[in-house]
C-alpha cells in the first residue's frame, strides 16, 4: 500500500516538474525543473521495480551503514571538487585572464565563488556531517537507524540539493545572501530533506538502548535543529513567479542585513563548529582509544557554546546602519566565546594525555589533533577580529579570507580527513588503511598548504587595510584601489600555491581510500554476517 | 498599548535575559553536582561499547546470536 502512495507522489512530482519546465521563465529554473523531474522519475522506477515484492526483513541486529558509506564517498568526492574550484578561483584572482572570454557570465570569478564556498561547506562539510551523524548516533545509541530508507532519502535528497545549488550559481540564480545563495525552490527542497534528517536522528535517539545521550549527539542535534531554524528564517522569500527562480526578500534594509549575518555567523557556529565538535567528541576518543578528558567540561562546553554563539552575528556589521548597541552586543559575545572554544579545545587535546606517544606513530590521530589546534587558533583570531577597532582594519580585506580558511581548511578539513581515515577501514571491514605513508604525505601537504594560505592572507590583508586608510599631510587618500590590487599580486600567487598543495593532499587521500576499499586486508575480527547493504 | 517591538524587547532584556542566565548557571551547577562523576564516567565510555552491532535486549540473547553467527 505504502508503495502505491509513494508511486502516486513521485508520479505527480515528475508530471508537475515537467509542466513547470515547460512554463519556465529562466534557464536556471528550467534546469532545476528538469533535475527534479529526472530525480522523481528515477526514484519512481526504483520503487516500481520493488513494489509488491516480498520485503527482506530489516536486520535489527545490524547497523545501517549504507547511507554512511555513501556519505563518506560523497565527502571525499565533493571535497576534491570544492578544493579544485577554490584553487581555480584563487588563480583567477591572481591572473584575471583565467576569467575566459568564452565563459563570461558562467565561469567567471563571481559565478564560481559561491560554487566554491557551497561546495566545500555544504557539499564536503555537509556530507561529512551526514556520515558522522548517521554513524555516531547509531554507535552511541546502540540501535539501528530509525525510519528505514528515510536515511537514503536524506542522502540522495541532499545530493540533489547540492546539484541544484551548483547549477543555479553557474546559471546566475542567486538571492545574493552569502552562504544562503540558493533561490526559493532549492531552499524549499532543502527544508524537506532537513526535516527528514531531523526525524531520522531524533527517532534513533528516542529508541536508544543506552540510558544517556552521549555528548557528541548533543552537538549534532543542536547543529540539525539550529540550521533548520536559520535556514527557514533567512530564506523568507516570496517568489516573483511560480515558474521563475527569482524571489523578493520579506525583510529589507538593515533588518535583512542583520538577519543575514545572524544566519551567516551561526552557519559557522552550528554547521561548521557544533556539528564538527560532535565529530571531535566521538572520533578523537575512538582514535586515541581513551574516553574524553573531562565529560563535565564537554557538557559545559556545549551549553556555553549554544548560549553564546547565537548572539555573535552582528560583529559582521560594524560601522554600518546597524545600531551601535547591536554591534557592541555581537562584539562582546564574540569575545566571551573565547572561553567555551578554548575549553573545548583543551578537552580535545587533553584526551590524549597519557597517549601522546601515539602522535608519533599514528598520522590519523596527528591530523585530528592538528585540527583541534587550528580550532583553537581560529577561535582566538575570530573574537580578536570582531573587536571594533581591529575590525576597522581587517574588514573587507583578505585577512577575513585567511581567517575563514584557517578555520575551514585547518579545523573542518583536517577533522573530516581524520574521520574519513577512521571510517573507511571500519565501514568496509578492512584491517587498516592501504598506506600510512600516504596519510603522512597528505598531512604535510595539507599543513604546509594551510600555512602558505593563512600567512599570505595575513600579509596581504593587513597591507591592503593599511593602504586603504593611509592619508597624506593634506588628508587625501594616498592609494587608489587599483594600487592595492597590484601590491597584492605576489601574495595571491602564494595563496594559490597553498591551495594546490591542499588539493594534492586531498587527491592522495582519495586514492588511498579507494585502494583501502579495493585492496585492503580484510579485518580479522570482522563480524561474520555480511553487511546487509 | 505599546507596539509589539517595544513589548518584546522589554521582556527580552529583563526576564528573558534573566531566565537564560539562570538556566545556564543551573546547567553548570547540575553538571558539577556531587555524585555525577560516576554517571559521567559511564557516559564517557559509551563510544567503546557496541562498536560493531546494536545492543541486544538481554545478555542471553546476545550469546546465542553470536554462536549462531559462528556456525
Amino acid at each position: 500500500m505504502l508503495d502505491y502512495v509513494k508511486l502516486l507522489i513521485l508520479g505527480l512530482v515528475a508530471v508537475c516538474a515537467a509542466i513547470a519546465a515547460n512554463y519556465a521563465r529562466d534557464l536556471a529554473y528550467l534546469v532545476h525543473a528538469l533535475l527534479i523531474m529526472g530525480a522523481a522519475a528515477i526514484t519512481f522506477v526504483i520503487v516500481l521495480r520493488s513494489a509488491d515484492e516480498p520485503k527482506a526483513p530489516v536486520p535489527a541486529n545490524e547497523y545501517m551503514d549504507g547511507p554512511v558509506r555513501a556519505a563518506a564517498i560523497a565527502t571525499a568526492f565533493w571535497g576534491v571538487v570544492g578544493f579544485l574550484a577554490g584553487t581555480f578561483i584563487a588563480f583567477q584572482l591572481a591572473y584575471p585572464v583565467l576569467n575566459f572570454d568564452w565563459a563570461q557570465g558562467y565561469l567567471n570569478f563571481g559565478r564560481l565563488r559561491p560554487l566554491h564556498t557551497s561546495a566545500v561547506i555544504f557539499a564536503f562539510g555537509g556530507n561529512a556531517l551526514l556520515a558522522a551523524s548517521f554513524y555516531i548516533v547509531q554507535r552511541t545509541s546502540a540501535v539501528r537507524l530509525w525510519g528505514g530508507n528515510t536515511a537514503w532519502f536524506v542522502f540522495w535528497g541532499y545530493q540533489l540539493f547540492i546539484v541544484m545549488a551548483a547549477t543555479g550559481y553557474i546559471l546566475g540564480s542567486t538571492q545574493g545572501q552569502e552562504y544562503a545563495e540558493p533561490e526559493w525552490l532549492t531552499d524549499l527542497w532543502l527544508t524537506i530533506v532537513w526535516v527528514a534528517f531531523l526525524a531520522v536522528f531524533l527517532g534513533t535517539l528516542i529508541k536508544r538502548k543506552e540510558p544517556h545521550i552521549y555528548v557528541a549527539n548533543w552537538f549534532l542535534l543542536s547543529f540539525i535543529v539550529t540550521v533548520a531554524m536559520l535556514h527557514v528564517v533567512n530564506n523568507l522569500q516570496i517568489p516573483v513567479s511560480l515558474f521563475g527562480s527569482r524571489s523578493v526578500t520579506v525583510m529589507s534594509g538593515v533588518q535583512n542585513a542583520m538577519t543575514q549575518w545572524w544566519y551567516g555567523h551561526n552557519a559557522v557556529g552550528f554547521f561548521l563548529t557544533a556539528g564538527f565538535l560532535g565529530m571531535m567528541y566521538y572520533f578523537i576518543p575512538k582514535q586515541a582509544e581513551r574516553p574524553v578528558y573531562s565529560y563535565k567540561l564537554s557538557i559545559i562546553h556545549f551549553w556555553a557554546l549554544i548560549f553564546l554563539y547565537i548572539w555573535a552575528g552582528p560583529h559582521h556589521l560594524h560601522y554600518t546602519a546597524l545600531p551601535d548597541w547591536a554591534s557592541t552586543l555581537g562584539m562582546v559575545f564574540s569575545i566571551v566565546l573565547w572561553m567555551p572554544s578554548w575549553g573545548g579545545m583543551i578537552n580535545g587535546l587533553m584526551t590524549l594525555s597519557g597517549a601522546w606517544d601515539k602522535l608519533r606513530t599514528d598520522p590519523v590521530l596527528r591530523m585530528m589533533v592538528t585540527s583541534v589546534a587550528f580550532y583553537g587558533m581560529s577561535t582566538f583570531e575570530g573574537p580578536m577580529m570582531s573587536i571594533r577597532a581591529v575590525n576597522s582594519l581587517s574588514h573587507y580585506t583578505d585577512w577575513t579570507i585567511g581567517h575563514v580558511h584557517s578555520g575551514a581548511l585547518g579545523w573542518n578539513g583536517m577533522i573530516t580527513f581524520g574521520m574519513l581515515y577512521y571510517l573507511f577501514p571500519k565501514l568496509w571491514n578492512k584491517q587498516r588503511l592501504y598506506s600510512l605513508r600516504a596519510v603522512s604525505w597528505h598531512y604535510w601537504l595539507a599543513t604546509i598548504g594551510i600555512v602558505l594560505y593563512a600567512a599570505s592572507m595575513w600579509v596581504t590583508g593587513i597591507m591592503e587595510g593599511l593602504m586603504w586608510r593611509e592619508v597624506d599631510a593634506q588628508g587625501f587618500l594616498v592609494n587608489s584601489f587599483a594600487d592595492t590590487v597590484a601590491a597584492k599580486f605576489p601574495m595571491y600567487v602564494v595563496r594559490g600555491l597553498g591551495g594546490v598543495l591542499y588539493l594534492a593532499g586531498a587527491l592522495i587521500m582519495a586514492w588511498n581510500l579507494y585502494m583501502t576499499v579495493r585492496k585492503g586486508v580484510v579485518r580479522r575480527d570482522a563480524p561474520l554476517v555480511a553487511p546487509a547493504e | 498599548m505599546e507596539d509589539t517591538y517595544t513589548v518584546l524587547q522589554v521582556i527580552a532584556r529583563s526576564w528573558g535575559a534573566m531566565f537564560m542566565l539562570l538556566f545556564f548557571l543551573g546547567v553548570i551547577v547540575f553538571t558539577l553536582r556531587p555524585g555525577s562523576r560516576k554517571i559521567h564516567r559511564d557516559t564517557a565510555n559509551i563510544p567503546f561499547r557496541h562498536d560493531d552491532r546494536p545492543a541486544r535486549d538481554t545478555p542471553q540473547a546476545q550469546t546465542r546470536q553470536t554462536k549462531e553467527a559462528r556456525q
